[in-house]
């Protein structure tokens, strides 16, 4: 397709605006980190490093780190088990009812965060009378990481077709062994795209996490949130966004990679 | 078929996706180590017949007897028979070697041991040097020819294939076809091979069953199927017919009800021939197409059908036929053939390898 030379340059002046709105913040950010002002002043009086090395050494920071990771982690485990086994359920059987599931299943995706963690807050305490603790904050985002994680497998097993499977099957593998051996190795890819979503998903969650986390259990954004107006704490927020930054682009950078290797591949 | 036990006997097999019955109670029996195809246009029910013998689908209705076993119900890994796949499904992740060692694999066998089958299997399709390669690194013909040995190796009773040479050329697949053939030969056997193509069907097969509308319209050997199709829709599926309606029929051959005169076994003169059971009927050229081996004169005769004549590119074939001219259509009353009249058409209106389509002038 061709483009005048006034549109192509109107369509390039609105795209490097949009780019300088989205990335700019983040680079003040970068900035900020390095600033002497303990109060985020623009432009910063100075430069120094001693809040890269306070970060590294504030318990409370690194406390949040490990547990955000750790829910992170098991969320994912837990998604990438549930969302594969809904998929398989989905994609390769018939049963009444089966459109409406998948309908539910995508849903958590796009309610609102409040909702869900009103709703969960109010399920587990009220309804279940299980108190708040880390594994509450594990179960509430699993109910949207699995989306992910469905999302991607799903559609590579329609685009996979059920013709493997049947010569699998053809050749004398039973539904296990032709899981293990055929469909498991092609869904590779599909899984570690759909987990690293899941992950980075979770990772940066706070909504959800506010409402479903126990006292005591501080997450990385939780933390953030708290110590974000602390005097003498802002810089310190900044390492660790910047931090949290690096941390989120590497997954959705692999997962793209690994979905345009595959593109590329067929 | 005189042996005792049949490779495969279907009993009122039917088959019905919602509504639509893909499959209407049809009875087969193959013999061991026949060359069997199934013959038709596409959603003719050929293909579901093989997927419900390899076990894929479940019949609505009817059983399937694998030598006088019933295996109507069990899995397909269950079942004695293998698949060759139109569209090949060769395990994109596995190398070639992995693939035709699966069959072997799943059944328990030693990695030695299936390695050393499954090399033999690549040698006995020329592949061995390919053993290595992924699939996607091969051409069509040799995707082929690793679907075949994977298949094979686990030494089924009977092969199914489904439109195996579909995806080649035409070079590839009349080379696919002899080597098909030979195979089958050699491994002694039964092969049931589905197509929409009558002329592979007519080169490979012992026996033909030609498929429309769910139901087996005609079952034969090629020459059976040629010579004496019974049906409208055979003779014009298989080779190309002239169809004389009942009206024609009466008026050119004095005969009642439909007719079908192959165009091989019509003559194009300028004076007619004469002789015991020669029928002549003058018209006029419409097009001469040249084919090389021989030139097709089609002829709107003077009393009313269009027809189709296949002149043999002979030494001594002096004249040259042109559009507009005068000529004479000659037979023989032998080879007219009585077909059913029964307007049954296949179910998908577009048809996949009709060449009589080409005028649809007499079909009528």
């Amino acid at each position: 397709m061709r483009l005048s030379r006034l549109s192509r340059t109107v369509l390039g002046v609105v795209t490097a605006l949009i780019l300088v709105v989205v990335y700019v913040p983040l680079f003040v950010v970068l900035v900020n980190s390095f600033s002497t002002s303990t109060s985020l002043n623009w432009p910063p009086p100075g430069f120094t490093l001693e809040w890269w090395g306070k970060a590294f050494q504030s318990e409370g920071a690194l406390e949040a780190v490990g547990t955000s990771v750790g829910i992170a982690l098991v969320a994912t485990a837990v998604s990438l088990v549930l969302g594969t086994l809904i998929s398989l359920a989905l994609q390769r059987f018939e049963f009444f009812g089966r459109e409406a599931i998948s309908l539910l299943v995508i849903l958590p995706i796009a309610l609102p965060g409040i909702i869900t963690g009103i709703a969960l807050n109010n399920f587990f305490r009220t309804i279940m009378g299980v108190p708040l603790s880390i594994w509450t904050v594990v179960i509430a985002h699993a109910t949207f990481c699995i989306v992910t994680v469905f999302n991607n497998v799903i559609a590579r097993l329609r685009r996979l077709g059920t013709s493997f499977e049947e010569a699998s099957a053809d050749l004398g593998a039973g539904i296990w062994t032709t899981f293990r051996l055929v469909t498991f190795p092609q869904l590779r890819s599909a899984l570690l795209a759909g987990g690293l979503l899941a992950f980075a998903l979770s990772f940066d969650e706070i909504i959800v996490t506010t409402f479903t986390a126990g006292s005591g259990v501080t997450t990385l954004p939780i933390f953030i949130l708290n110590n974000m107006f602390r005097p003498a704490q802002a810089p310190i927020v900044s390492v660790i966004a910047v931090v949290l930054v690096v941390v989120s682009i590497i997954p959705i950078y692999i997962a793209q990679r690994l979905s345009g290797a595959e593109e590329r591949r067929r | 078929m005189t042996e005792a036990q049949p490779a495969i006997r279907l009993t009122g097999l039917t088959k019905e996706f919602g509504a639509v019955t893909a499959v209407d109670h049809v009875d087969l029996e193959i013999a061991a180590g026949e060359f069997f195809s199934m013959l038709g246009p596409s959603g003719s029910g050929k293909t579901t017949v093989l997927r419900l013998i390899a076990g894929f689908e479940q019949p609505t209705d009817g059983t399937i007897e694998l030598f006088g076993e019933e295996v109507t119900k069990r899995a397909p890994f269950d079942r004695d028979v293998n698949t060759v796949f139109q569209d090949y499904a060769l395990f994109p992740h596995m190398s070639v070697l992995d693939n035709v060692a699966y069959g072997l694999r799943v059944r328990g066998l030693g990695k030695k041991e299936r390695n050393e089958r499954a090399r033999r299997a690549l040698a006995s399709v020329r592949l061995e040097q390919m053993a290595d390669r992924k699939p996607s690194q091969l051409s069509g013909g040799q995707r082929q020819r690793v679907a075949l040995a994977r298949a094979t190796v686990v030494e089924p009773k009977v092969l199914l294939l489904d439109e195996p040479l579909g995806a080649l050329d035409l070079k590839l697949r009349e080379q696919m076809q002899v080597e098909l053939k030979q195979i089958q030969r050699e491994l002694g056997i039964t092969f049931i091979f589905v197509t929409h193509d009558q002329e592979e069907a007519l080169t490979l097969s012992d026996r033909i069953a030609v498929f429309n509308a769910g139901r087996i319209e005609q079952l034969g050997t090629p020459a059976e199927l040629y010579e004496r199709p019974v049906s409208r829709f055979v003779a014009d599926f298989v080779g190309t017919s002239n169809l004389f309606g009942p009206e024609h029929s009466l008026a050119l051959l004095e005969r009642e009800g439909h007719h079908s005169v192959r165009p091989e076994k019509m003559t194009v003169s300028t004076a007619g021939q004469s002789g015991e059971g020669v029928r002549n009927a003058a018209g006029t050229v419409v097009e001469a197409i040249y084919l090389g081996s021989g030139v097709r004169l089609v002829v709107d005769l003077d009393a009313g059908p269009r027809v189709s004549v296949l002149e043999q590119n002979v030494r001594g074939r002096a004249r040259d036929d042109e559009h507009g001219d005068r000529v004479v259509v000659s037979w023989h009353d032998d080879d007219v053939v009585a077909v059913d009249g029964a307007a049954v058409g296949p179910q998908n209106p577009t048809p996949t390898a009709a060449v009589g389509s080409v005028f649809p002038g007499i079909s009528g």
